[in-house]
């Protein structure tokens, strides 16, 4: 694995691997009644970071936030922040603060006390709190609007309202639980944009729990991928979605066909692997990650695969080529998803951009078809 | 949503329950207040005179008002009864408050449960429910049986026919008023909210403090009207298990009515305590709604 990702460049702050990392969970498990929301999950996280815990819901991604912020005490593990364990450590005496989902602003607050509240619960002196909460108002573009209440403001100035006020006390840790959710698509890319520019100017470590796998690729410098209360991979996001170590992670984290086959031949310059119900053969251009005999799984990108009416001279089926007809076509405006019916029923789906504008499809509907890919397409999963 | 003919009978309907119910009985009541009595049945002469042309002419009598304001007897009673009221509202909240939040912050499942225990003692008659505390309260009753059980007291506590026995009352029975809108008011609260501040670094009585307590407001408001308002008026209550010397405004009213039967008296002094009730709760209610522009 570690050869595979060397060729996705790795992130300055993880040259420095003696150091003590900023922030550690070791072997976290929390249960609520019968149901494992953790399972024995461990990571480590750099200082400065923009660390993103990605995974459906009941995947436990939110019970770890709420664990990391002192809400809810571990049933096993620790959590170890700048050399301090938090066992023990009550919510309100963590140098962490938490971005809500619903925000959870104070509805009978104004916007400025809003934002003072986690100083003032400190006893800081009035001066510095005006101070502050003018510097945050600034910092997420919302001067002016300090004396308004929560209710007077649109979702989109609520959740830079939010934002000001977690980061007030300047927390080493910033936790987001899906922060974005709430807003339409364009406001989600502008706030995307703007959450990594805050986290550039402040140099917080952020911690931000979504399910939308974009918003973790855009906005993370690391992400985690959480299934049933396990870490079922950790990595930058190139790492994440070029080599998925696993079914589920390939299938999450962007599209993917799956296929099953078996190792033929693996070696430093390449690996073929067999999938006899298709009479296919993979062709893959790194060493197999089991040895020959095994059975895997491979992933293939839809963006990877080109798709071609078949030419009678042509074979149909054969290295990296497998042929059907077209069963649908789904435009999505930017490209073309194509659902294409393979001999023996199943369906591979191969997307095309949509480059240029043009009357006539040179693919269209039930036409016979040869999908086609090189070598570096396929991904074989571990597991 | 337009304005149609369902709009206007579902306006019509409290509308026309208002009229029926509060602006015309009290209307009456009004009326007699000005009235003067007199021996017969009704006992008083209307305020007004039917001519021999047919014309009403408005007699309106002033003595009944003019000697609620001089006599002082009326005003110390009414403000013995504000006290009270105040007084047993007070004591509702402070007992009410942590019951409403222990209900609301109860697992879901039991809160409905829990709900029901509270109105439970509505089910038996309000009569029934006070007399009781007489078998509980007096000489030979079961908390000084207790008490001298476990050698605790010498001789028996006299409880019965004292305030204490009669705020304990009004506490009881009101109780119920307090807990249903504070409990409305509590389990609105956003359990994200109390998450921010304890977040923001509160200690949990600071969350309270900032956040929980300001936030039930309405609630608490609303029930301490419930209590006070009924509380004011209360008769029964001081009557079964008060003292003699607290003479409150309920029991003038109804020795004015019943055994003087001095009908315009006592309806001048029902215009005056609604007056007294309603204007300031009136201005407070307009004033509160001002205050939060949603």
């Amino acid at each position: 694995m570690s050869g595979l990702a060397a060729r996705v460049a790795a992130p300055d702050h993880r040259r420095d691997r003696q150091a003590e990392p900023f922030l550690r969970i070791e072997h976290v498990s929390h249960r609520f009644g019968g149901f494992v929301a953790l399972d024995d999950v461990s990571l480590s996280i750099e200082r400065g970071e923009f660390f993103a815990l990605l995974g459906g819901s009941g995947s436990g991604k939110s019970t770890l936030l709420r664990i990391l912020a002192g809400l809810l005490e571990p049933d096993a593990g620790r959590v170890v922040l700048d050399g301090q364990d938090m066992a023990g450590v009550p919510a309100h005496a963590r140098p962490v603060n938490m971005m809500f989902q619903s925000y959870a602003l104070f509805p009978h607050m104004s916007v400025a006390q809003n934002i003072g509240f986690g100083l003032r619960m400190e006893g800081a002196p009035k001066a510095l709190i005006r101070e502050r909460v003018a510097e945050m108002l600034a910092l997420v573009r919302m001067e002016g609007l300090g004396e308004r209440r929560p209710a007077a403001l649109s979702g989109g100035q609520r959740a830079r309202i939010a934002l000001a006020r977690a980061l007030a006390k300047r927390p080493k840790l910033l936790l987001l639980d899906e922060p974005l959710s709430a807003l339409d698509k364009n406001l989600r890319e502008e706030m995307q944009f703007e959450l990594q520019g805050i986290q550039d100017r402040t140099g917080t470590t952020f911690v931000i729990v979504t399910h939308d796998q974009e918003e973790a690729m855009t906005m993370a410098t690391r992400l985690a991928v959480m299934e049933r209360g396990r870490l079922v991979q950790v990595g930058t996001p190139g790492e994440v979605y070029e080599y998925p170590n696993s079914r589920f992670v390939a299938e999450f984290l962007g599209t993917a066909n799956i296929l099953e086959g078996v190792v033929e031949s693996s070696g430093p310059d390449g690996a073929r692997i067999g999938c006899a119900d298709l009479g296919l053969a993979i062709l893959y251009d790194a060493p197999a990650p089991k040895p020959a005999g095994s059975r895997v799984f491979v992933a293939l990108r839809p963006e990877r695969l080109a798709i071609a009416r078949a030419a009678a001279e042509e074979p149909r089926v054969g290295e990296n080529r497998l042929s059907g007809r077209v069963r649908d076509i789904a435009y999505f405006g930017d490209f073309f998803m194509y659902h294409v019916a393979l001999e023996g029923g199943r369906t591979i789906r191969v997307s095309q951009p949509n480059l240029r504008r043009i009357t006539g499809r040179p693919v269209d509907w039930e036409d016979a078809v040869v999908v086609s890919w090189d070598r570096q397409a396929a991904m074989v999963l571990p597991e | 949503m337009s304005g149609g003919p369902g709009r206007a009978l579902v306006l019509a309907l409290p509308a026309a329950w208002m009229l029926l119910f509060f602006a015309a009985p009290f209307a009456i009541v009004l009326s007699i207040g000005f009235a003067e009595p007199a021996e017969g049945i009704p006992p008083f002469t209307p305020p007004w005179r039917v001519g021999e042309d047919g014309a009403i002419a408005l007699r309106p009598n002033l003595a009944n008002f003019a000697l609620l304001l001089e006599d002082p007897f009326y005003a110390e009673a009414a403000l013995r009864s504000l006290r009270v009221a105040a007084i047993s509202a007070t004591l509702c909240l402070l007992i009410g408050y942590p019951m409403a939040l222990a209900i609301a912050r109860a697992p879901e499942g039991w809160r409905n449960t829990l709900l029901m225990l509270v109105v439970l003692p509505f089910w038996t008659s309000f009569l029934l429910r006070v007399t009781a505390w007489i078998g509980l309260l007096q000489d030979q009753g079961w908390i000084n049986g207790a008490l001298l059980g476990v050698g605790l007291i010498e001789a028996p506590l006299t409880l019965l026919y004292t305030d204490l026995a009669m705020y304990l009352g009004i506490t009881y029975c009101y109780l119920p008023f307090m807990v249903l809108p504070l409990y409305a008011a509590l389990s609105k609260l956003d359990p994200a909210l109390l998450d921010a501040a304890s977040d923001l670094g509160a200690r949990p009585w600071r969350a309270f403090l900032h956040v929980t307590l300001p936030l039930s407001l309405p609630g608490v408001v609303a029930g301490f009207l419930l209590v006070f308002i009924p509380a004011v008026g209360e008769f029964v209550i001081p009557e079964l298990l008060g003292g003699p010397g607290a003479q409150l405004i309920g029991r003038v009213l109804w020795t004015e009515f019943f055994q003087n039967r001095d009908w315009p008296l006592a309806s001048a002094l029902a215009v005056v305590l609604l007056l007294v009730l309603v204007v300031p709760i009136a201005a407070f209610q307009s004033r509160a709604a001002r205050d939060a522009p949603r």
